[in-house]
């Protein structure tokens, strides 16, 4: 037996950012809602918990942002990280409409803080939450609970039962127990399946298995697939991830913003094999980190290691986890599990090239080595200093690109006919806008501007 | 500070916040609730002073704990308000002497509770001891002399312990000659609560959970003003006495009354406010064994105010005699107890915000 009501207006599938952004605006419609999480309560909000940041378009200063930021530079710096794979009209209209959110967002108990220490360089674009993105989903569940929205944790949709075009029912599992729920409209808004270790092996390899998943163990992605298989059209390269280098130690799941590491730019990288195998001072860390993921990610059992010395050990964000430390550079290999001599052996043949200079740890320095391959081309000061200090690397994935293609008023569509009453936002659309890279906070723009539309959109077809 | 500073050996609290810190340090999102954050951020290592200086510094406002998306049953299980909760209590037991007794009244809530007992017992008897005679008002039932020979050692021995207990916390946070602009800024974040504002006005996570409410702070700031309008109703008549050789009792429209009436409004309303809050609130985000010690704490404050409104409504009746033995056993015993209480917390924080302003400036 269930506690829960078997009929209701709209059904939200997810209770992560976008979830909550359209499960309040078809409450606020006078819509009866219900918001299926399939984790437990701590855990609701999926990777919104992890996040910190919205990046908005203002013509203006606008809350905490500075200055302006308009829609041209906005494309130009998508269009920059994507390399062109989205789509122009919806990622416009994502932009523009990004204005308009952040007041939304502050007048449904969202709140801003500058941006953090060590973010300056985004205080003009991104609009951080105080408290981060828990606080954020703290407060949309607030809201929705104000507003009579219902919420059922640790339930999960196992199908979606899609008849002729329409969504007539949903199956899900609470306590154990299967049960059949039915609404007028349905927001699909359950993230990606970044979190399913064995699709993302299927989809990039067995090397998948040694990745780390940065957020939430739930986001399996079992709506996703159901849709798929139910002729749902997709976007969104099914094969690839967003992945970065990440400290090695971190926990399989869910360890989030502390394990990522800002020290590569000041090290040598280098395999398991004690051999470098990139340029580490290619740019500034902002501008590179999001490559590494995919660099390590091709190395031996898929695993870096980050060697600087004293001199360094100052010129980034601390880490969650110490360094591994030692006095001498065979010490650490030791400690790290790197041959002792391949490793002197590379240092020694990266110290002969470094050359003398300036070094600035906040700018390209242009202190580069010369005749190594492959060269480190900014940052290059000779590793000589004990202590050395040896972080490990791995892969951690963020999110997925594959999801359901979507229009402009968010409808999901099947054989390129538009379903009667399925809306998704979030990440679970969110390929057909970013299809490769990411550029800060933009996942949150997307969630709420979709997940807003989409729950408009639901309660104007309840009506 | 360095980064190869030897750990020190494991010390409880001290080494759990350590851990906790580090963690928050490699995050940063509750950089805007409060002033422990900035405060932390500018470190890279944390020495056992830093710690106690954060400690003091936290309002327990509980911000940081519902934001958190590392909070159990997370691996990391962080729970920055109940750590620092203890490290501070601990570091109010670790400067006052005897310690010992620090010990007793914060965690014990009988311990306030038997204090109170003998400190209305000692009253009594030295009511019934030195009498009273002579003298109007009060005096009548304990004379002027016989209060000063009661009030004034029970009001400079606990002043003198918490002086060398916040020369001790100075010592050990590593502070440097204050300025006056360190106090201004300190008194300035003191008179507005500052630190229980959430960072924006909106209050802090107390009794409703994640959602933020501003009773804490206004229960607060009715208790510290109550008292100190009472200390200053006290100190006005003082100064009436000796100089101005107008000794009690005093009308409505004197110095004191003007002062202690709606002190002791505020002084009662808040602490009451206080204990309700506390009883909503979740244990387990505080200093969870001083639970029982700092609710008596607040009740004798409590009562303190409201024997003394007692009192004075009670003027000119039988009641008198008996209210008097009750206000001045519970004001006895809240002075006595200053640096082995909760009360000591207004010392150190004081201290703790003295310090960040001069650290920020």
């Amino acid at each position: 037996m269930s506690d829960l009501d078997t009929t209701w207006d709209v059904i939200v599938a997810g209770g992560g950012n976008a979830g909550l952004c359209a499960a309040i605006e078809a409450a606020e419609a006078g819509c009866k809602v219900l918001i299926l999480d399939v984790a437990p309560e701590f855990y609701r909000g999926g990777n919104s918990r992890h996040t910190r940041n919205f990046r908005c378009m203002h013509k203006g200063p606008l809350s905490v942002l500075t200055d302006t930021y308009g829609e041209e530079e906005y494309y130009k710096d998508l269009i920059l990280v994507t390399k062109g794979k989205t789509d122009e009209d919806l990622a416009r209209m994502t932009i523009v409409m990004s204005e308009g959110c952040l007041p939304w967002m502050e007048a449904h108990g969202v709140r801003f803080q500058p941006s953090l220490s060590g973010t300056l360089s985004l205080s003009r674009t991104n609009a951080f939450f105080l408290g981060g993105g828990k606080a954020l989903v703290n407060a949309y569940y607030n809201t929705a609970e104000d507003l009579g929205v219902a919420v059922a944790y640790e339930t999960e949709v196992i199908h979606v039962d899609v008849e002729e075009g329409r969504f007539t029912g949903l199956e899900i599992m609470r306590g154990g127990v299967q049960q059949r729920l039915e609404a007028k409209a349905l927001v699909l808004a359950s993230g990606g399946f970044q979190a399913n270790i064995e699709w993302l092996a299927d989809a990039w390899g067995p090397a998948a298995r040694n990745f780390l998943i940065r957020g939430t163990p739930y986001n399996r992605g079992r709506v996703l697939r159901d849709m798929l298989d139910q002729g749902a059209d997709s976007v969104g390269d099914p094969t690839q991830c967003h992945a970065v280098a990440i400290d090695g130690r971190a926990a399989k799941f869910d360890d989030g913003i502390v394990t990522r590491l800002d020290c590569v730019p000041f090290s040598i990288v280098v395999n398991k094999n004690g051999e470098r195998f990139y340029d580490e001072g290619e740019d500034v860390w902002p501008k590179r980190y999001a490559i590494w993921g995919r660099l390590v990610a091709a190395q031996p059992e898929q695993v870096g290691f980050a060697i600087i010395d004293s001199k360094a050990v100052r010129d980034f964000m601390p880490s969650v986890f110490p360094p591994e430390t030692a006095d001498t550079l065979e010490g650490l290999a030791d400690k790290m599990g790197i041959p002792a001599n391949a490793l002197r052996e590379t240092v020694d043949a990266f110290n002969a090239a470094c050359r003398p200079g300036v070094f600035k740890g906040g700018d390209l320095d242009g202190l580069s080595t010369e005749g190594l391959t492959p060269p480190k081309t900014n940052w290059a000061r000779p590793i000589t200093d004990p202590p050395f200090y040896g972080y490990s690397l791995r892969p951690g994935v963020t999110f997925t690109y594959l999801g359901l293609k979507v229009d402009r008023t968010a409808r999901v569509s099947a054989g390129g006919a538009r379903l009667e009453n399925v809306w998704a936002a979030g990440e679970i659309m969110a390929g057909s806008i970013l299809g490769e890279g990411y550029l800060a906070g933009f996942g949150m723009t997307i969630g709420t501007v979709f997940g807003r539309i989409a729950g408009q959109e639901a309660a104007a077809h309840v009506a | 500070m360095s980064l190869d500073m030897t750990p020190t050996e494991p010390q409880g609290a001290i080494a759990e916040a350590r851990r906790q810190a580090e963690i928050c340090n490699a995050c940063r999102y509750c950089e805007g609730f409060c002033d422990v954050f900035p405060a932390m951020f500018r470190e890279r290592a944390f020495s056992d002073g830093d710690i106690t200086q954060l400690a003091n510094l936290c309002h327990n406002c509980r911000g940081c704990f519902y934001s958190c998306q590392y909070t159990p049953p997370h691996d990391f299980a962080l729970n920055i308000p109940a750590v620092l909760a203890d490290v501070r209590a601990e570091s109010w037991e670790r400067h006052a002497w005897p310690g010992g007794f620090a010990e007793l009244f914060q965690r014990q809530g009988v311990a306030i509770a038997g204090a109170l007992v003998v400190g209305i017992a000692a009253i009594f008897l030295f009511m019934r001891a030195a009498g009273g005679g002579a003298g109007e008002g009060f005096y009548a039932f304990l004379s002027h002399a016989a209060m000063v020979a009661i009030f004034a050692p029970a009001f400079l021995f606990p002043f003198l312990v918490l002086t060398f207990g916040i020369r001790g916390y100075w010592a050990e946070v590593g502070g440097s000659p204050v300025r006056w602009s360190h106090f201004a800024e300190a008194g300035r974040r003191t008179a507005n609560m500052t630190n229980l504002s959430g960072g924006q006005g909106q209050g802090c996570n107390f009794e409703k959970g994640d959602r933020y409410s501003q009773a804490r702070r206004h229960a607060h700031q009715a208790t510290m003003w109550g008292f100190l309008l009472c200390f200053a109703s006290t100190s006005s008549a003082t100064v009436l006495h000796y100089v101005f050789d107008m000794p009690a009792p005093y009308g409505l429209f004197s110095l004191p009354k003007l002062l202690g009436v709606p002190g002791g409004i505020l002084l009662t309303l808040g602490s009451f406010g206080l204990v309700a809050l506390k009883l909503k609130a979740d244990p387990a985000l505080g200093a969870t064994a001083r639970w029982g010690g700092e609710m008596a704490f607040v009740l004798l404050l409590g009562f303190t105010g409201l024997s003394g409104l007692m009192l004075y409504a009670a003027t000119g009746t039988t009641a008198v005699g008996w209210l008097l033995a009750l206000h001045l056993g519970a004001v006895l015993t809240l002075f006595l107890l200053t640096p082995y209480s909760k009360m000591a917390h207004g010392a150190y924080r004081f201290a703790a915000l003295v310090r960040d302003a001069q650290v920020r400036s």
